[in-house]
């Protein structure tokens, strides 16, 4: 691992993902232009070693997408991502595989992501092989076991054998993680990790990530689960429709918000204490689909404090409140 | 009179090898008009199958005993036959993936009038009038009824959802995780619903659920599952500020709040198995208080006053808290 101070270790800048949208032959035949489902609309953020960046937002908002740029798993229509220093936003694959083995992805749900096939030695062997990675079979082995050991499935002799079938939903979560972590790797991008799980379990598998965060690990977890956000992110952003509205430390973002998509989103959380009932500020209707982007800031159509210019100014992210690096992007500020 | 009482429902479902597994266990509860009650706990605790239960809707694999009295009778006694009056009538259910219940090839709208034509309750125009002031009152314009639905979003379906479920003008919905697929602004639009359908109509619900945030925000009481069995049950506020037994506890703690302090814990371990005879409490594994007692003697659900019960042997521990 190479050390470089306070260089982030991801760090992407005015990032677009844009998907065509099917015509159909009639469409075509008709010459009707092309339509684009504009998932992420210009985003940068930055992931440092040791810090945990949640995403979060509403479903179809550009948060996974965003996640399958950084992986270089979609192809972005420009914007530039960087990795440990290097732009990687056009490596071709052949160059890109030294760097899947720092970048590492767990999914939503271990149900799926597991072969059920595979033992859970296997299971976490492969990553290692597949990289030519971890010498002698002895030696790969004993990569497992500590993978094992780190992800706390322990004795690791008690789960090498196993399958996925005879593993509970955490446990299984902790092999995929296992298999992450058995290569190494600089960057985790969590795509909610937990949300597939029972409650009981979660804070296990938050907790976890959050001591290979410790460890120097940087993550990059998306979220709809803004009370998981905040007792495990070090930063928040959120997006709407692509962009990101408001970013900060998750303690200002969370205490001190200040877009009003952000307050209004954080008014709906429910509380676990019944006396702190939330006083709801509830938004009509859903956002609207990423084809057809409003004017303007794309909240006004249902922003509580929108003026006239909300229609025209599409506003930048600025710094506000109470710290140098908390900023949102709304003119009323 | 309640509206509703559960009393020693039990479901056992049949398993290869002649093998049963005791999915609840003896569970009760009771429910007033007006009554917002949570039924709260992880998955495999068997809040979904007591309620499918409650409405006879279990699979042929498995069976129930005990009794379901609506305003003192029982519905369960005489099966299929004692329970059809009553089903959507009097208790109307909501799942969890609205695009399930609804059928993907028909108007949303002539699903609703479907309901109100075999019950009886509207014909013809009427129906449609009908439905169209159902749509209205879950917040879904009239017109949309000659939609299609996957024209509508997951909000939207689970409205409609609602909608139908209140077609008969029932006392009593039960939903089961009505909201869990669902983002949190749409979430809060749902439960702002449910919470006007029973302010509005006196409607007592029933909520399903492993989120223990929304039972917060929507219920008066709750009834915490746990191996099939209440283990505890009480007020809300009572059971987050005092519970009674170390899962309740647990389960809070383990919840991550949007303010709260410090970091939350998982529970160790994993549920006991139902298919195999439990000895002692069922969480004793799991319990960070446990003594020789939980081992050997499994507790039973006690009254503890002010309204509210548990099944752990340290409530008998004078001036302890659990």
């Amino acid at each position: 691992m190479s050390q470089n101070g306070n260089r982030p270790l991801i760090a992407v800048e005015d990032l677009v993902v844009r998907y065509p949208v099917a015509r159909g032959l009639g469409g075509m035949l008709a010459r009707r232009p092309q339509r684009f489902v504009h998932a992420v609309e210009g985003i940068s953020f930055s992931v440092k070693r040791g810090e945990l960046l949640a995403l979060v937002g509403e479903s179809g908002c550009g948060k996974t997408t965003t996640a399958q740029a950084v992986l270089r798993l979609v192809e972005p229509v420009s914007g530039r991502i960087e990795f440990d220093g290097g732009d990687i936003t056009t490596l071709q694959s052949r160059a890109l595989r030294p760097l899947r083995r720092r970048m590492q992805l767990i999914y939503q749900d271990p149900y799926e992501s597991l072969d059920p096939r595979l033992s859970v030695r296997a299971a976490v062997e492969e990553p290692l092989q597949i990289h030519g990675l971890g010498g002698s079979k002895t030696e790969r082995l004993e990569r497992v076991r500590e993978a094992l050991s780190v992800v706390e499935l322990n004795p690791p002799e008690l789960f090498l054998e196993r399958y996925p079938h005879e593993l509970s939903g955490g446990q299984r979560q902790r092999v995929a993680i296992a298999a992450s972590v058995v290569l190494g790797p600089d960057l985790l991008v969590a795509d909610e990790p937990v949300s597939m799980l029972d409650v009981s379990v979660r804070a296990g598998i938050l907790n976890l990530l959050d001591r290979l965060r410790e460890d120097g690990l940087g993550i990059l977890m998306i979220t709809h689960d803004l009370s998981t956000a905040a007792r495990f992110a070090d930063r928040i952003a959120v997006m709407y429709l692509g962009r990101i509205v408001e970013e900060g430390p998750a303690r200002s973002v969370v205490g001190n918000p200040q877009h009003p998509y952000t307050k209004a989103l954080l008014s709906v959380v429910p509380r676990r204490d019944p006396r702190e009932r939330s006083k709801r500020e509830i938004l009509s209707g859903e956002a609207p689909d990423a084809v057809r982007i409003p004017s303007g800031c794309r909240f006004h159509p249902r922003c509580p404090i929108a003026i006239a210019d909300c229609k025209r100014i599409d506003p930048a992210l600025e710094r506000v409140g109470d710290g140098a690096d908390h900023a949102a992007a709304c003119i009323r500020l | 009179m309640s509206l509703l009482t559960a009393e020693d429902l039990n479901v056992w479902f049949d398993l290869d090898g002649g093998r049963e597994l005791h999915a609840v266990q003896g569970v009760g509860f009771s429910l007033e008009p007006g009554e917002r009650l949570g039924l709260v706990g992880e998955s495999g605790c068997g809040k979904t199958t007591t309620v499918l239960g409650l409405l006879g809707l279990l699979p042929p694999s498995a069976s129930i005993s005990g009794r379901v009295l609506l305003n003192g009778v029982d519905i369960v006694a005489g099966g299929e036959e004692t329970m059809r009056p009553h089903r959507w009538v009097d208790l109307a259910i909501v799942f969890q993936g609205a695009m399930n219940a609804l059928n993907p090839v028909k108007t949303v709208g002539s699903q609703i009038v479907e309901v109100l034509e075999l019950h009886e309750r509207a014909r013809g125009r009427d129906a449609r009038a009908r439905t169209g002031e159902l749509l209205e009152s879950v917040g879904i314009p009239a017109n949309r009824a000659e939609r299609f639905p996957h024209e509508f979003s997951g909000g939207m379906r689970q409205r409609a959802a609602i909608a139908m479920a209140l077609a008969c003008s029932p006392s009593i919905l039960i939903a089961d995780e009505p909201t869990t697929a669902l983002d949190v602004m749409v979430q809060a639009q749902i439960l702002e619903l449910l919470d006007s359908l029973c302010r509005d109509f006196g409607l007592a619900l029933l909520l399903v659920t492993h989120d223990l945030p929304v039972v917060a925000e929507l219920c008066d009481r709750a009834a915490v599952m746990y191996a099939g069995e209440i283990v505890e049950h009480g007020p809300m506020d009572a059971l987050y500020h005092e519970p009674r037994h170390p899962y309740t506890r647990l389960l809070f703690a383990a919840t991550p709040d949007l303010h709260g302090e410090g970091v939350p814990a998982s529970i160790p371990g994993t549920p006991p198995r139902l298919d195999q005879p439990l000895v002692g409490c069922p969480f004793h594994t799991r319990c960070d208080r446990a003594f020789a007692r939980c081992t050997e003697e499994r507790p039973v659900l006690k009254e503890l006053g002010d309204d509210r019960s548990a099944a752990c042997h340290l409530n008998d521990v004078v001036a302890e808290v659990v």
